[in-house]
């Protein structure tokens, strides 16, 4: 193992780093917005929306991103659209997790008791206010774990976004190994890089699921003996 | 202005085709009267309670507020509901409000009353059934019959023009009924338009002016609670007032 070599590609790895954290991040952002207009249309019953919505989650969910990836970094030129590198990662991390976050919301919202939605119309709130001040804040703590696991999923995803030439950390080790040979090396920093950036979301997430959970609401034992 | 709060008529209802929960249903409620529906379990009285407040749509009839009639397909539901208080069986508390921002949220909501108004209107409230001092605590925290409480204040603070009250308490522990109980005939005394739907026959004979018997999805006898208590007329009315006497049970 040589050392001296590793520490050298260290602020390589960062750089790299960096943009693999900086695309997750606005892909994640991405996709909790699109998971959160998709599961509002599903929950609100907007007519043709909500077909289009079904549609969309079914395409993202049963297709490779790597597919994804390949369709708007070469399909999409053909027709005129040319994104760069940043924007055909950014994209297709956000089409891909949307589906996923609106899954996880979904099951969320299901989970919350119809006799809360019945309660909030009994004092006159309409289905929109119902969804944002009643649905929304007890589903996404019911959510929690299944978001904090869509995260970390999306966070790995980010490993093929080398075949639309962006400098990544995948991209930085395959380009190190072509250079130096150093393939122990290079894919050894590949695989602490990961666990760098990973294991703390991981350990931050399930402390946030604990505490959503001890705030639990007692929402499923409100009524003794159900 | 009619001088029916609420009123009803030929109100039918099916789950399933052929099988009706409620079969051509008539009623009505006068300002500052309480009628308590009262019949066996599945008799469709929680069920009718819901129509009221279009929590269930109905298949054929008429409900009206106040003379208008509401079961429209053009009428804003929500501006309705809004005047129609409900309190349920499982309380139904919002889990992730504290008992304050519970009670508050739909008069500043829904009817985007003033603040001050509203909360001294809610102080008041919840002082009267002596749980001021639980207004900043979650529902997870208190009793059934404190829940209960707080979701009674909820749908008073909307200052309806009638409650409608589904068997609520049906799911608290004996020592927790009478409480909630208690506030419901003050609610009574000061002039309250309510419908209530209980098994509890004592109180039922307490609070009501009215008692409306309902089995099979029909509403079999309507009397004044002393002459429906005591001399039933029906026998369907007798054999379901006998349920409630423990001492005719065969050991």
């Amino acid at each position: 193992m040589d050392f001296e070599f590793i520490y050298e590609n260290i602020p390589l790895y960062m750089e790299a780093a960096k943009l693999t954290i900086s695309i997750a991040a606005w892909g994640i952002l991405g996709s909790i917005i699109i998971g959160l207009l998709c599961s509002m249309i599903k929950e609100l019953r907007i007519p043709v929306l909500r077909n289009i919505v079904q549609f969309y989650i079914e395409l993202s969910r049963n297709t490779p991103l790597l597919i994804q990836l390949f369709f708007l970094y070469f399909g999409l030129p053909k027709v005129g659209i040319l994104l760069s590198s940043e924007a055909c990662a950014i994209t297709g991390l956000t089409f891909l997790g949307g589906s996923y976050m609106a899954e996880a919301f979904r099951a969320g919202i299901d989970n919350v008791a119809q006799s809360q939605r019945e309660s909030s119309y009994s004092l006159g709130m309409t289905r929109q206010q119902t969804f944002i001040h009643i649905i929304l804040p007890q589903a996404v703590a019911t959510a929690m774990p299944a978001f904090i696991a869509n995260v970390i999923f999306l966070i790995k995803e980010t490993s093929v976004f080398s075949v639309v030439a962006l400098a990544d950390l995948m991209y930085v080790a395959k380009d190190l190994i072509g250079i130096s040979y150093k393939t122990d090396e290079a894919l050894l920093m590949l695989v602490v890089a990961y666990l760098v950036i990973l294991l703390p979301i991981s350990v931050i997430g399930s402390w946030i699921e604990r505490r959503v959970r001890y705030a639990g609401f007692g929402n499923r034992s409100a009524v003794s003996g159900d | 202005m009619s001088e029916y709060v609420l009123q009803v008529e030929h109100l039918s209802k099916s789950f399933e085709k052929g099988k009706a929960v409620l079969q051509d249903v008539s009623f009505s409620v006068k300002k500052g009267e309480v009628v308590v529906i009262v019949g066996p379990s599945g008799c469709g009285k929680s069920t009718f309670l819901r129509c009221l407040n279009m929590l269930e749509p109905i298949d054929e009839g008429n409900i009206y507020l106040n003379g208008t009639v509401i079961n429209r397909k053009d009428k804003n539901v929500s501006k309705i509901r809004e005047k129609i208080g409900m309190v349920f069986q499982s309380y139904d508390l919002f889990p992730h409000m504290t008992i304050w921002k519970n009670i508050l949220l739909a008069p500043k909501l829904v009817q985007k009353r003033d603040k001050q108004e509203t909360q001294a209107q809610a102080e008041q409230l919840l002082k009267r059934v002596g749980l001021w001092e639980k207004k900043d605590a979650f529902p997870r925290q208190l009793s059934g019959g404190q829940k209960q409480r707080v979701a009674i204040v909820r749908a008073l603070l909307m200052n309806p023009e009638v409650l409608l009250l589904d068997e609520i308490t049906a799911s608290l522990d004996p020592e927790m009924v009478r409480e909630v109980l208690q506030v419901v005939l003050e609610l009574a005394k000061e002039g309250r338009t309510m419908v209530i739907v209980t098994h509890e026959m004592e109180f039922a004979r307490a609070v009501a002016d009215r008692v409306i018997f309902m089995d099979q999805g029909a509403i079999v006898e309507e009397e004044k609670p002393g002459e429906f208590f005591r001399y039933p007329k029906t026998e369907r009315a007798k054999k379901f007032l006998n349920t409630f006497h423990f001492e005719a049970l065969e050991i």
